[in-house]
């Protein structure tokens, strides 16, 4: 499987440091406290946020600060293949280290014997849902009125045909030589999801890490944009009526 | 102690213990509870404890506290409270003279309405949507002004 | 499956950290020391690799075993590789026996990137008659008892096991795979070694043990195969790390790989 042609470009004809088009929009559930959903290339997810409520069952209620849930689960017919519905080992992991991405920008302390529930659904998936997730998840969060340090903003990089690449799609994570996700807290510069898989060197784990970054600056916009627009909507439905 | 449990919009669900209901201590079994207060009914409450430990306290023997009877109860964002009472009670204010309406805010967000007419408190529940959706606009006193007068002026036709 | 809230004293958690403002450690250990490390192979008669490891006072096991079966329809012509981790009651009274639960998971699928990543097992020499029956290799890791970083206890076991795994040597008569009497060493390309740094306020820590995991406020494993590549990571705990702490686990991480491996056992012949 050929990943990239002679120019230099990929299977979808971006360089190999080009995201994928991101689109975000917050507020798309009226039941959920906070939602967002999200498309970056092919994917769409759609995430909803509950809370801070009661927890239950009661007995896992933590004393001094809130119980973080959060549960990613791929629709079956999100991928070629049908997915059977019930949970596999991979959105098992993949829900631990989504919630572990996110806890760390979550005020916990300030909802003590609450829960704050992520539900995380893959509408179509097309490589880096983990990290679009995350993307849309912050968004959801914050559209909760949850108190958050910073948004969390993720994305993947990739080795195809020996070369790092920005934000692989399904393909090029099937037949590639390795995927990174990362996810960070932008302003605050912490690192809260951070894994691998194939082969690189010390130097390329540098390298990969300031490619990601650019592209984690970029979609923040992109983040804040979305929380903003609500607003920015109501204020240009006044403003044209006063006209 | 025997007491009520009270939705107050809130993560955590409060408790009204029936020594907060009477101002004379007064004994009740539990099966008369649901004769003074009932599942379903509404009250105007002042939360007396709270702190991270247990679920928050509450009150009705003050006076202007009790069940409600009459009047509409909507539930906007928390945080839109202050700007439905406006700068020194300037919204608020207006609401009440404009419709002739009484206007109980609570800080959770649910918010009473009592009028001699429905449909002048069902018009305040629209003036309260709408102040909360506009919250982050400019010049919104004198925009609901104008819209209390233009649905004031319908009625009269 | 580990569901249970673990507590630590006030009093412990203090010490700690007042230990590390100085650099030190409760076990008296440096930032970047792991434990001592004991690997016994080949003990349990029935798998076709088997291992246990004691690294401090946490014990692991892990056993291989071989069989022949179909490969997956899109990799025909390469072997199978399970691993499979869980937490039993028996290592930590904060054990509970069920179905597995999201840290079960996460081992497993940690060591089997690690170990598939790295390349280790020469998956492209176990296919037997292609696209119909190759080899099939399973990894079950358990612990015995449980005191701090389970992951490169589990990597070592893994790793112990498939090295010192013997597998029957096969016959191709026809259309049909025969198992010879003789034993040959499972085909092994590289030996990754798994290392995890915990991260307590600006500190990282080579191995933390049990309580050291309850003070910690994230851990980043780094996976380093033998020409010091990194072939795995994965980052745990509701907490985050600057990318300058990130790379410098990575080089410590690699540092202490080196001195990891010449404990390893040395590929059977």
């Amino acid at each position: 499987m050929k990943l990239l042609d002679e120019n230099g470009l990929r299977t979808d004809g971006r360089k190999l440091d080009e995201l994928r088009k991101v689109k975000i929009e917050a507020g798309v559930l009226k039941n959920a406290d906070g939602s967002a959903y999200i498309e970056m290339g092919n994917n769409k997810i759609i995430v909803g946020v509950y809370g801070p409520r009661e927890v239950r069952p009661k007995h896992l209620a933590i004393p001094y600060k809130s119980l973080i849930k959060c549960r990613y689960e791929m629709m079956p017919f999100s991928v070629s293949d049908r997915k059977p519905p019930s949970p596999s080992r991979r959105e098992i992991e993949l829900s631990k280290a989504i919630r572990e991405a996110l806890e760390p920008a979550i005020f916990t302390e300030e909802f003590p014997r609450t829960m704050i529930e992520i539900y995380i659904e893959v509408l179509e998936a097309d490589g880096g849902t983990r990290t679009a997730s995350i993307n849309a998840a912050s968004v959801a969060l914050a559209d909760a009125g949850i108190p958050l340090r910073d948004l969390v903003t993720a994305v993947a990089v990739g080795k195809i045909e020996g070369k790092l690449a920005l934000d692989i799609n399904g393909l090029e994570d099937q037949y590639g030589d390795g995927d990174m996700p990362i996810a960070m807290m932008p302003q605050l510069g912490y690192v809260t999801l951070f894994q691998a898989d194939g082969v690189f060197t010390p130097d390329e784990i540098e390298k990969a890490f300031n490619m990601a970054r650019t592209a984690i600056q970029r979609i923040y916009k992109i983040q804040k944009q979305a929380l903003k627009s609500k607003y920015l909507k109501v204020i240009k439905e006044v403003e044209e009526l006063e006209r | 102690m025997t007491n009520w449990t009270v939705d107050i919009n809130s993560p955590y669900t409060a408790i009204l213990q029936v020594t907060e209901v009477f101002s004379k201590p007064t004994s009740i079994s539990r099966s008369s509870l649901s004769s003074i207060l009932n599942v379903g009914d509404i009250i105007i409450a002042k939360v007396i404890a709270f702190d991270f430990t247990r679920d928050p306290l509450l009150t009705i023997k003050e006076s202007k506290l009790g069940k409600i009877s009459k009047g509409m109860v909507i539930e906007i964002t928390p945080s839109k409270v202050p700007r439905v009472i406006g700068k020194r009670g300037s919204m608020i204010n207006l609401i009440k003279e404009m419709l002739k309406v009484n206007v109980i805010v609570g800080k959770n967000g649910r918010i009473l309405v009592i009028g001699s007419k429905p449909e002048h408190e069902a018009l305040a529940v629209m003036v309260i949507k709408k102040i909360e959706k506009e919250a982050h606009t400019t010049g919104l006193t004198d925009r609901v002004k104008s819209y209390i007068t233009k649905m004031l002026s319908k009625e009269g036709e | 499956m580990n569901d249970k809230h673990q507590v630590i004293s006030i009093l412990k958690k203090d010490a700690i950290l007042s230990l590390l403002k100085k650099n030190e450690r409760i076990d008296g250990r440096g930032l970047e020391d792991f434990r001592e490390i004991e690997i016994y192979t080949n003990i349990y008669g029935k798998a076709e690799g088997s291992a246990r490891v004691h690294l401090g006072e946490t014990k692991v096991v892990a056993g291989v075993k071989a069989s022949i079966g179909t490969p997956f329809p899109d990799t025909p012509n390469i072997g199978v590789q399970v691993v499979n981790a869980e937490l039993i009651p028996l290592a930590s009274s904060f054990f509970e026996a069920g179905p597995p639960g999201e840290e079960d998971i996460e081992f497993s699928r940690v060591i089997d990137r690690g170990i598939r990543s790295s390349g280790m097992i020469a998956i492209e020499k176990l296919a037997l008659i292609p696209g119909k029956k190759v080899w099939m290799i399973f990894i079950d890791m358990y612990p015995l008892d449980y005191h701090g970083n389970l992951m490169d206890a589990f990597g070592l076991v893994a790793v112990s096991a498939l090295l010192t795994c013997n597998i029957y040597k096969t016959e191709i008569v026809g259309d049909d795979v025969v198992v010879t009497e003789e034993k040959i060493p499972l085909p092994v390309n590289h030996v990754p070694v798994f290392v995890t740094i915990g991260k307590i306020q600006n500190k990282l820590i080579v191995d933390p043990n049990f309580e050291e995991e309850l003070v910690l406020d994230a851990k980043i494993t780094y996976v380093v195969d033998e020409n010091n590549n990194i072939c795995g990571i994965q980052k745990s705990g509701a907490s985050g790390f600057t990318i300058d702490e990130l790379l410098t686990a990575r080089d410590i991480a690699i540092k202490v790989a080196s001195k990891i491996r010449k404990k390893l056992p040395l590929a059977s012949r």
